[in-house]
């Protein structure tokens, strides 16, 4: 953003222009309040202006005598005051742009500290986020979407100052600095009770590593979610008991050999871990046949392994097989020429994943490529978030992206809990039952990625559905799914998955009785949430709902109910 | 609950409710329309435009923009009455308060708009 140093400044500017317009305000007042010197009996009164005017050359010092006539001794008193804070004020005004402009280390102190003092004042549920980059951001702004708090720490005041400016509806404390630094992590809440976990999503795997074993041994009840790119780290992350470890590589691999070997359980995958709100992904139809994979880093060994694990036979483009320890049978070439994609059979091939670390190589590659054999499905890999434009506009079948691949996944893990174990249970049913649950969610989502919401049967969280069930009513699973307003109508949503215990329900049915402690995962469209929640929450709407009787709400309507009947 | 904005909503609130008190009353009659309220519209109206300084969002700016206009509708009738009182010594006559009661009737304007506009803000976003 180009504009955003003078936005900075203007904000920065924003204490010191109050504190002359408030200067100003009190002595410009007081003059015109105090009497003046009597004339013919009467005091004088100096009018706004010529408060304006005497604090004008007051407040700069210039001193002009008393005008427009003698003052009296309380507006010299007055005057004096004023003009000491007036002096005050522009110096306070000048000074601190200046101080703007030169120092760093004191206004770093001073973030530190009112960070620290925003970070304890946080009364809801928050996670801490480090590293605030392509990622970060993503996961931050979904998450306060999903009503949950976040705090951000990153070494790059560019990115924070991007995320000050981006006006989100509540306001996310922010550290700049090194997020390894236990000292920096407890300012950033890590012993806060509110505190529900730590997201470690620096771009140095060592530095999330580090994160990940400070959280552990200073705080061991927190959940911490890290990525990690490499394996090393991964297992060495797990060792030490980290909540989930997310490679990105191995999550898109993932994704990919899913798409390949069912894509309709792909779909809902993408359905259901997509950001809400956003236009429902359609089909892919991955071919069977031979794959070309271009890059064997560690985007390319995921690949590989996943892909060879479905039976898929790959050919492998590399140019440096040694560096990446590639396997004997390996092209040598970067991708990029038609020579090495002929070599590669690529005319025979029909899909091509192009994974190497450079943007510009993994776009020439798929252009070559679609030169070649038109008919290939295209998967690409993209490094930079900047490269949206272009990478869009080479119509890709798959884009892998970093930072959407993370994202997703610690939103599942984080604002619906059940939804791993849904998506892992989901596996091992056959392609009929996806299919089906795909013919039954398409009409009930209406176009857009659903909203997914838990729902625990609980004392707090559902007061009237726990009542009724203590009164000896039985309920059944259909009751949240029916309108408040009117019980013939179906609510736009749908419950996936009710957990009881060690017990797991898929799909559960709508007649299944709801026993205290449930708990049971939803998906449906915007707004359903808020209305299932009027359910759960007054014990009239049970009522309605499952006798079709309107209790009247308020003691007077009641009593015209009772005189009426 | 972001404090920035219940200061901003409250300062924004304040300069309409002022703005429409001094406004308040018979158009041409100097006696219905109170100096001291003026201040304090000008006073206010100056601290929400100095809030919204550095706002990069689209109603940020169109915030900025509507409380720059009524700052500047109030400095023109602060202007005016200067001008009557002390440069013409033609008095406050009922043409004078007149002109500047309508400019601050202007300035009334480019407030409800800031208001409507933080309410639509407001329900737009969650919470």
């Amino acid at each position: 953003m180009k504009n955003t140093a003078l936005f900075i400044i203007l904000r920065r500017m924003r204490v010191p222009l109050l504190a002359l317009i408030a200067s100003y305000a009190v002595s410009m007042l007081g003059l015109v309040l105090i009497p003046g010197i009597e004339v013919d009996g009467r005091p004088q009164y100096l009018s706004f202006f010529h408060a304006f005017y005497i604090m004008t050359y007051t407040a700069t010092t210039t001193g002009f005598g008393e005008l427009p006539v003698p003052f009296s001794d309380a507006q010299r008193l007055w005057v004096t005051i004023s003009l000491y804070i007036s002096v005050v004020a522009w110096l306070y005004a000048i000074g601190a742009l200046i101080m703007m402009l030169r120092d760093q280390a004191l206004r770093q102190l001073i973030d530190l500290n009112r960070f620290a003092a925003q970070v304890k004042r946080l009364n809801e549920p928050f996670y801490i986020v480090c590293g605030y980059g392509d990622t970060g951001s993503v996961v931050g702004r979904s998450m306060i979407d999903c009503n949950m708090g976040a705090v951000a720490i990153d070494k790059n005041q560019d990115r924070l100052n991007e995320l000050m400016l981006e006006n989100l509806p509540v306001h996310v404390p922010h550290l700049c600095g090194d997020a390894s630094l236990p000292s920096n992590l407890i300012s950033a809440g890590l012993n806060h009770p509110q505190c529900r976990g730590v997201l470690a999503l620096c771009e140095d795997d060592l530095v999330n590593l580090r994160i990940a074993i400070t959280c552990r041994l200073l705080s061991p009840g927190l959940s911490v979610i890290c990525r990690a790119q490499s394996h090393d780290t991964e297992a060495n992350m797990h060792s030490f008991g980290t909540d989930a470890v997310i490679n990105p590589f191995d999550t898109f691999a993932d994704r990919l050999a899913l798409a390949l070997h069912s894509p309709d359980m792909h779909l809902i995958y993408e359905w259901l871990t997509g950001i809400p709100d956003a236009p429902l992904p359609e089909r892919l139809h991955p071919p069977h046949g031979t794959w070309v994979v271009c890059g064997y880093g560690r985007f390319g060994k995921a690949v590989q392994r996943y892909l060879e694990f479905e039976g898929v036979p790959m050919v492998i483009v590399e140019s440096d097989p040694e560096k990446t320890e590639a396997p004997k049978n390996v092209i040598i070439g970067r991708g990029t020429e038609a020579v090495t994609l002929r070599a590669a059979n690529i005319e025979k091939a029909v899909g091509i994943v192009a994974g190497t670390d450079d943007d510009a190589n993994n776009l020439s590659i798929i252009v070559t490529a679609r030169e070649l054999n038109s008919k290939l499905f295209l998967v690409a890999r993209q490094n930079d978030n900047e490269n949206d434009a272009v990478f869009q506009a080479a119509r890709l079948d798959l884009v892998m992206q970093r930072a959407r691949a993370i994202s997703r996944r610690i939103l599942a893990i984080i604002t619906a809990p059940l939804l791993t174990d849904f998506l892992r249970l989901m596996r091992h049913q056959k392609t009929e039952w996806a299919q089906g649950l795909i013919e039954y969610m398409r009409p009930l989502l209406g176009g857009v990625t659903p909203v997914l919401w838990t729902v625990a049967i609980t004392e707090e969280e559902t007061p009237a559905v726990e009542k009724s069930l203590q009164t000896g009513v039985n309920l059944s699973m259909s009751l949240l799914l029916l309108d408040p307003h009117d019980r013939d109508q179906r609510l736009q949503a749908m419950a996936l998955m009710m957990k009881r215990g060690k017990e797991e329900h898929l799909l559960p049915e709508d007649d299944m009785e709801l026993k205290p402690g449930d708990k049971i995962l939803f998906c449906g469209c915007k707004g359903m949430a808020a209305l299932q929640h009027r359910t759960l929450f007054s014990p009239n709407v049970v009522h309605y709902l499952v006798s079709g009787e309107t209790i009247p709400d308020g003691t007077i309507w009641r009593w015209f109910a009772h005189r009426g009947g | 609950m972001n404090i920035e904005k219940v200061i901003f909503s409250f300062f924004i609130v304040l300069a309409l409710t002022l703005n429409f008190g001094f406004f308040l009353g018979e158009f041409d009659n100097p006696e219905h329309h109170n100096v001291y309220e003026l201040f304090a519209v000008v006073i206010v109206n100056l601290i929400a435009t100095v809030l919204k300084f550095g706002e990069r969002t689209q109603m940020g700016a169109v915030l900025l923009a509507t409380s720059l206009v009524a700052s500047l509708q109030l400095i023109a009738a602060v202007l005016v009455w200067t001008f009557v009182v002390h440069v013409d010594n033609s008095g406050l006559t009922p043409t004078a308060i007149g002109t500047i009661v309508s400019l601050s009737g202007g300035a009334l304007v480019a407030n409800i708009i800031s208001v409507v506009l933080l309410v639509i803000d407001i329900s737009v976003q969650r919470r």
